[in-house]
């Protein structure tokens, strides 16, 4: 009999709890980073304590009792400073921060909420992008910084020295522990979404480096959704996301070939999607859509990836209901990627010619000047328009312009496909 | 990471029928891991008197066998999919389970399924 090693069930229940435990901790102390601190003394105490005494029947409630009283003591011999400094609106502060600390734990009903109101912390517009995505893994993913730099291909101390300082930044901006309000609450939400689907989509289509996919940040991002729309059921905008994630993840399997090269949408064997994952899509869309009112942009996008998965074979693609999703779309977000991904629609809804006049729109376009899937997508335009020395063209300057390795070859071999038939 | 876990006992063995306050606690355990984003999906067994066995043999010929079966442990009570960041989070879910069902000798098992994210390796 092999039993499991203590340190492993640890490192699990603190995948599992380090979230709820920071978040409720942070409700006590009001500072996210003093909370991560009192919930690490608490997981050092459990790693000394539990391979003796054997793992508490509830390992949640245990961590989060050590951590409160860590939390008190150290109020206490805050408060005993203030006082001896005779700073009594800083005493009384403490004092208030204590009696709440001195308390009962937090019912089990506030975890939710509290895990909410840590998750409007983490993806909180004071901090820069990067610092959103690294503090919501590491505080709600229980990811460690080691392995959130190697998600992101960056050293581990520029992750560390981002987290330190996004939790310096939340502390000098005082930023409350709280649910926005209805008048905030839309701008908030919609930055919350952007980090998860940030993460989702670094694990998706990874920007640099020799691998296409890092599957971990996809399962680290759809967990993250997941727990949002538990938490925030009445948001269609939480559930389009949640509902764009599980059907792009759906392809996941799909979109890499046996040499690792990614592999199109409309060339892929759709007997390998993952028909799980497009049923949960699938009915978080239904959610969104049945709590009314028009669809928001990840609802619509999850319109545009639903669109795809009903269709059994390629050909059978609804591209006029496609090419109207991205009108609305481009209606909602407008951006020169979406009306890149219409043109794609429409050239198939309505011919090459079509998509080649919308393609060309954006020749001048400069935010997509170093941006490969355009010069991408007009040589697959002009490769069916029959116009192959052209096509080849384009085909080499995306594969100059991807920094993807794989991506490279691929489109270096379109390249030579499309050479060889303008040769003949 | 996807595990497949099912419990494995003897239908033989007479259970106590689980009382209200025992399903109130496993409804809440269901709603956590629900929230946790951990359980994608889950499911009931019916007793294997319901079962049917069905073996390829020699000649392209079929045993089909009614159940219950002679087998020592079947699967019984329920099966969960669930999706966690590594095997060891997995068994932590399978004891808090475990756990709430509350009986000496209840088993477990936990195997990795292969979902979306686990490719095979480049070239293979």
């Amino acid at each position: 009999m092999t039993g499991q090693n203590p340190n492993r069930a640890i490192d699990s229940v603190w995948r599992i709890e380090s979230g709820r435990l920071i978040a409720g901790l942070t409700r006590i102390v009001h500072d996210v980073g003093l909370a991560e601190d009192l919930a690490q003394d608490a997981l050092m105490a459990a790693i000394q304590q539990w391979p003796e005494s054997g793992v508490p029947d509830n390992p949640g409630a245990w961590l989060m009792t050590v951590a409160r009283h860590r939390a008190i003591d150290l109020l206490r011999r805050q408060a005993l400073l203030a006082r001896k400094h005779e700073e009594l609106g800083r005493t009384l502060e403490i004092q208030q921060v204590l009696a709440l600390a001195e308390r009962a734990a937090p019912a089990d009903d506030d975890v939710g909420d509290d895990l909410l109101r840590l998750l409007f912390i983490t993806c909180h517009p004071v901090l820069s992008r990067e610092a959103r995505v690294a503090l919501t893994l590491r505080l709600i993913g229980a990811l460690t910084t080691d392995e959130i730099a190697r998600a992101f291909l960056v050293p581990e101390p520029t992750v560390a020295q981002r987290i330190v300082r996004a939790r310096r930044t939340l502390t000098a901006a005082n930023v409350p522990f709280e649910v926005p309000g209805p008048v905030e609450l839309r701008a908030r939400l919609d930055a919350v979404l952007e980090v998860i689907y940030l993460i989702f989509n670094e694990g998706y289509s990874a920007t640099a480096g020799d691998e296409w996919m890092r599957p971990g940040l996809c399962e680290d991002a759809l967990r993250l959704g997941r727990i949002l729309a538990e938490l925030m059921p009445g948001e269609p905008e939480v559930h389009g996301l949640v509902a764009l994630m599980e059907i792009q993840e759906s392809r996941a399997r799909a979109r890499i070939g046996p040499g690792g090269e990614p592999i199109l949408l409309l060339d892929q064997d759709r007997s390998r999607w993952d028909p799980l994952l497009i049923r949960r899509g699938l009915a978080a869309l239904e959610r969104s859509e049945a709590l009314g009112g028009s669809l928001g942009p990840y609802a619509v996008q999850a319109a545009i990836a639903a669109c795809h998965a009903r269709a059994r074979r390629a050909a059978e693609t609804d591209w006029l209901r496609l090419a109207a999703l991205y009108d609305a779309l481009a209606q909602l977000t407008p951006s020169p990627i979406v009306e890149l991904n219409r043109a794609v629609a429409v050239g198939m809804a309505f011919g090459p010619a079509a998509g080649l006049e919308l393609i060309d729109a954006l020749a001048s376009e400069p935010a997509l000047k170093a941006y490969h899937l355009l010069p991408s997508v007009r040589g697959d335009l002009l490769a069916r328009l029959d116009r192959p020395a052209e096509a080849a063209l384009e085909f080499r300057r995306a594969a100059d312009l991807t920094r993807n390795v794989r991506e490279r070859t691929m489109l270096l071999e379109r390249a030579t496909d499309s050479a060889g038939k303008a040769i003949r | 990471m996807r595990f497949f876990c099912y419990t494995l006992g003897d239908e033989n063995v007479p259970m106590a029928q689980p009382t209200e306050a025992e399903m109130g606690a496993m409804g809440a355990f269901i709603g956590e891991a629900i929230q946790a984003g951990v359980l994608i999906e889950t499911g009931g067994f019916a007793p294997t008197s319901e079962a049917v066995k069905v073996e390829y043999a020699a000649g392209g010929t079929f045993k089909v066998t009614d159940g219950p079966f002679a087998e020592a442990k079947e699967l019984i009570g329920g099966w969960a999919l669930i999706q966690t960041s590594s095997r060891d989070e997995a068994v932590e879910w399978a004891k808090r389970f475990l756990r709430i069902v509350g009986i000496v000798g209840a088993e477990s098992r936990v195997r990795q399924v292969f979902g979306p994210s686990d490719f095979e390796p480049a070239g293979g």
